[in-house]
C-alpha cells in the first residue's frame, strides 16, 4: 500500500513544481482570493482568443484557471446582434462579454452593462491613450478596449487578376458565384453605404432603402453570406473575394499566400471591440480579474499574435515577438496610407427596427418559385383524380357485389 | 387501483411532455399573437403573406427529398426484410452508422465534398474531366436532406416489411398473380403504414431544417427554417419567429392530414400521427 502513496506524492510534487515554474504574470496578488468552485462565464466572438500552446502562445483561459483557480466557461457568438439578443432576453447570464463599439453604446443606453472603474485594474495602464474615453463610453466606465480593426476587401490574386480599389468590384458580374458577403446587417450595409457615398450611421429612410436595394441587386452574384467560414472559403480558393476584418486577413494569408488585401477608396469601417460586464453577471469580482488578465502583456501578446487584430495594448507593441505585426502596413497603416474611416454609432430605435426588417427582406429576396406553384397544382390534380377514380371504382365494386347475390 | 398505477408509470413522460412540449408550445402561441410590448395583435401571423414563397419553397424541397428517400428506401427495405438474419444485421448497422455522427458534422463534410474546390471536383480535375458545379444549388440542399434523413424512412419501412406474412405472398402467387400484381396488390397495401410514418419522419424535419440549406444552399435558397432562425438570433424578433413557426406547424399538419387520407385507412399501429 505504501508505494501508490509514494507515487502520488511524487506526482503531486512534480505538479506543484510545474505550477510554480509556470509563467509569471504581473501583479499576481491581484488574482488571489478566489473561493473554491468559483466560475466565470465568458461570452466572446468565435476565434477571438488564444486557445493553444502551439508556437509559443498561451491558452489564455487555461492560464487564467491555473492562476486564479476560477473555472472559465467559454461560449462564443457570431455577431453583435446574436450576442445582444441573448443578453437582452435573459436566458443565460455571462460575466464577460466583448461587443463592438456601437453595440456597447446601445447596451449602455439600455442599461444592460455594469459600470466599473478600470483604473482599479493594475494592468489598465497599458491601454493606449488613443483608445480611452472613446465616443461609445466617454467616461471610461463600462468597457476596456480589447482589439481594434478595420474592414477591408480580401481577394485571391489567382482569381482576381486586376487590383481592386473600390467596393464596386463586389458588384462585378465577372466574379458571379465567387463573391462572399459578410453576414451581419451593420457590416453588410456599411459596404453598400460607403459605395453610395452615405454615412455608415445614416438614418435617412430613403438612403437605407437605396442601400437595401443595392444589396438585393448584389445577391444573385454572391456565393453566400458567411462569417467565420470566410477563413475556409478564402484559404481554399473556393471564393475570390470577401470583405472582412484586416486581422483575419493576416491569419488567412499565412495559410494561403495568394491572398491580398485592400482598403477600398470609398472608405471603410473602423471598430473597437471592448470587454464589458453585463448587468446579469453573477461574479463581477472574477470578471474584473479576467479583464485585468487580458491586459497582461504576456496574455495580450498571445492574443494579438493569435487573433491578428491591432492591439490597444502599448506594452505589446514594443515587444520583439510582435515586431512583424507591428510593422504590417495594413494592420497599422502609416498616416499617408490611412484609408477613410468611420466608426459605427448606435442608431435610434426606429432605424434599428428598419435595419433589421430590410436585412430580412434582403435575405428573403429572390426566390423565384413559379415552377413550384405549377408542380403543386399538378400534384394536387393527380391526387384529386386518384381520389375520384378510387371512389368510383369502390362504388362500382359495391354495386357489383350487391347485385351478384 | 390498477388505473392509478398505470398513470403513475406514465408520469415521467407526462411531466416531460408538459415541461418540454406543452409549455413551450404555449410560449410560441403567446409570442405569435403579441407584439414586442406584450399587446395582443395578429400582425405577425398576417405577416406570413410576405414569406409565403419561401414557405412553399421549403415544403416543395421537403416533399422532393421525402419522395426521393422513399424511392431509394422502398426496394432496399424489401430486400433487407427478405434476407438472412446476418445480412439484415450488417445492413442495419450500415444504415445506422452515419447517424452516430452529428448532423452538423455530416452536413459540413457534405459541403466540403461538393464545393467547387472540394474533393469530388478535385478528383474530376485530376482525371481531366470537366468540373461539376454542385454546391449552392437546390439539388445540393435536397441531397443534404435525403442524406441526413433517409434512415428515418428506411427504418419504419423495414420494420413493417419484416412483419408481412410470407404466406400472403405465396397465396397470391398460388392464385395466379404475377410478380407485379403481388407487389401492387399485396406488398404495397400492407406497407402503407410504414410509408406514412417514414413520410412524416422525413418530411417534417426536412421542411423545417435550417442548417442544411444554409451550408449547402449558400444564400440563394433560404428556407423557412433559416428565416425563423434569423428572427430569434440576428433580428431579435421573437414574435415574428413564433408566428412563422406556428404557421409552419399548421402547414405541416395539413400536409400530413392529406397524406394520411391515402395511407391511414388501415387501423394499423404503424402510423405515427
Amino acid at each position: 500500500m505504501k508505494k501508490p502513496i509514494l507515487f502520488l506524492a511524487v506526482v503531486f510534487i512534480l505538479c506543484s513544481l510545474f505550477a510554480v515554474n509556470g509563467l509569471a504574470y504581473e501583479n499576481e496578488e491581484f488574482y488571489s482570493g478566489a473561493e473554491k468552485g468559483e466560475v466565470i462565464n465568458v461570452f466572446n466572438w468565435g476565434e477571438y482568443i488564444s486557445d493553444t500552446y502551439e508556437d509559443g502562445l498561451l491558452d489564455v483561459n487555461k492560464e487564467f484557471e491555473k492562476l486564479t483557480g476560477i473555472k472559465v466557461n467559454y461560449v462564443t457568438f457570431e455577431s453583435n446582434e446574436d450576442m445582444y439578443a441573448k443578453i437582452k432576453n435573459g436566458g443565460a447570464s455571462y460575466d464577460i462579454i466583448i461587443p463592438s463599439d456601437y453595440m456597447i453604446e446601445r447596451m449602455i443606453s439600455e442599461d444592460l452593462l455594469i459600470s466599473f472603474d478600470p483604473e482599479t485594474l493594475p494592468n489598465y495602464k497599458y491601454i493606449s491613450e488613443k483608445y480611452k474615453n472613446m465616443y461609445y463610453d466617454e467616461n471610461n466606465s463600462f468597457s476596456v478596449p480589447y482589439n481594434v480593426g478595420m474592414v477591408g476587401l480580401i481577394y485571391n490574386t489567382k482569381l482576381v487578376k486586376e487590383e481592386p480599389t473600390s467596393w464596386k468590384i463586389m458588384w462585378d458580374e465577372k466574379y458571379s458565384g465567387k463573391i462572399l458577403m459578410i453576414d451581419n446587417p451593420r457590416d453588410a450595409f456599411g459596404i453598400a453605404q460607403k459605395l453610395l457615398g452615405y454615412s455608415l450611421n445614416s438614418t435617412d429612410e430613403k438612403e437605407m432603402g437605396d442601400v437595401a436595394q443595392l444589396l438585393i441587386d448584389q445577391k444573385p452574384l454572391l456565393q453566400s453570406y458567411v462569417m467565420d467560414e470566410i477563413f475556409d472559403k478564402m484559404e481554399s480558393g473556393e471564393a475570390a473575394m470577401a470583405p472582412y476584418y484586416v486581422g483575419d486577413y493576416i491569419i488567412m494569408k499565412e495559410v494561403n499566400p495568394d491572398l491580398a488585401f485592400v482598403y477600398p477608396k470609398e472608405g471603410v469601417n473602423i471598430f473597437v471591440d471592448a470587454v464589458c460586464i453585463p448587468k446579469t453577471a453573477q461574479n463581477v469580482d472574477a470578471a474584473l480579474k479576467y479583464i485585468n488578465f487580458l491586459l497582461d502583456p504576456q496574455v495580450a501578446l498571445s492574443n494579438a499574435l493569435y487573433i491578428g487584430y491591432a492591439t490597444p495594448n502599448t506594452a505589446v507593441l514594443e515587444m520583439e515577438e510582435y515586431s512583424d505585426f507591428a510593422s504590417n502596413q495594413y494592420l497599422y497603416p502609416s498616416e499617408e496610407n490611412m484609408p477613410d474611416t468611420e466608426y459605427f454609432h448606435n442608431l435610434p430605435q426606429e432605424s434599428l427596427l428598419m435595419l433589421s426588417q430590410l436585412w430580412n427582406d434582403i435575405k428573403v429576396a429572390g426566390n423565384s418559385i413559379t415552377h413550384i406553384y405549377v408542380s403543386f397544382g399538378v400534384i394536387g390534380a393527380v391526387i384529386l383524380i386518384g381520389a375520384v377514380y378510387s371512389t368510383i371504382k369502390k362504388k362500382k365494386r359495391e354495386y357489383w357485389y350487391d347485385h351478384c347475390e | 387501483m390498477k388505473k392509478i398505477s398505470k398513470q403513475f408509470v406514465a408520469s415521467p413522460y407526462l411531466v416531460w411532455a408538459i415541461v418540454f412540449i406543452v409549455v413551450p408550445l404555449f410560449f410560441v402561441l403567446y409570442y405569435s399573437v403579441t407584439d414586442a410590448n406584450g399587446n395582443f395583435t395578429f400582425e405577425h401571423i398576417l405577416d406570413i403573406v410576405k414569406y409565403k414563397d419561401i414557405m412553399l419553397n421549403s415544403i416543395w424541397l421537403g416533399f422532393i427529398a421525402t419522395v426521393i428517400s422513399l424511392v431509394i428506401s422502398y426496394p432496399l427495405a424489401y430486400i433487407m426484410a427478405r434476407s438472412s438474419a446476418n445480412v439484415q444485421r450488417t445492413m442495419m448497422i450500415l444504415v445506422m452508422l452515419p447517424m452516430w455522427m452529428n448532423l452538423l458534422i455530416r452536413t459540413y463534410s457534405l459541403m466540403i465534398l461538393l464545393q467547387d474546390t472540394g474533393i469530388i471536383n478535385s478528383v474530376l480535375s485530376f482525371l481531366k474531366l470537366p468540373n461539376v458545379h454542385m454546391i449552392n444549388t437546390q439539388g445540393a440542399v435536397v441531397l443534404g436532406m435525403v442524406y441526413n434523413y433517409i434512415p428515418y424512412m428506411l427504418l419504419p419501412l423495414y420494420s413493417i416489411m419484416a412483419k408481412i406474412d410470407h404466406g400472403l405472398i405465396e397465396a397470391a402467387e398460388d392464385l395466379g398473380a404475377n410478380k407485379l400484381k403481388v407487389i401492387s396488390k399485396v406488398i404495397f397495401p400492407l406497407s402503407l403504414p410504414g410509408i406514412a410514418s417514414g413520410f412524416t419522419m422525413v418530411f417534417v424535419p426536412s421542411v423545417s431544417t435550417f442548417y442544411i440549406s444554409k451550408k449547402l444552399g449558400g444564400n440563394a435558397f433560404s428556407l423557412i427554417g433559416d428565416v425563423i432562425e434569423m428572427q430569434f438570433k440576428a433580428s431579435n424578433n421573437y414574435n415574428l419567429g413564433s408566428a412563422l413557426s406556428l404557421v409552419l406547424m399548421f402547414m405541416i399538419i395539413i400536409c400530413m392530414a392529406v397524406m394520411n387520407r391515402f395511407t391511414g385507412d388501415d387501423d394499423d399501429g404503424g402510423v405515427l400521427i
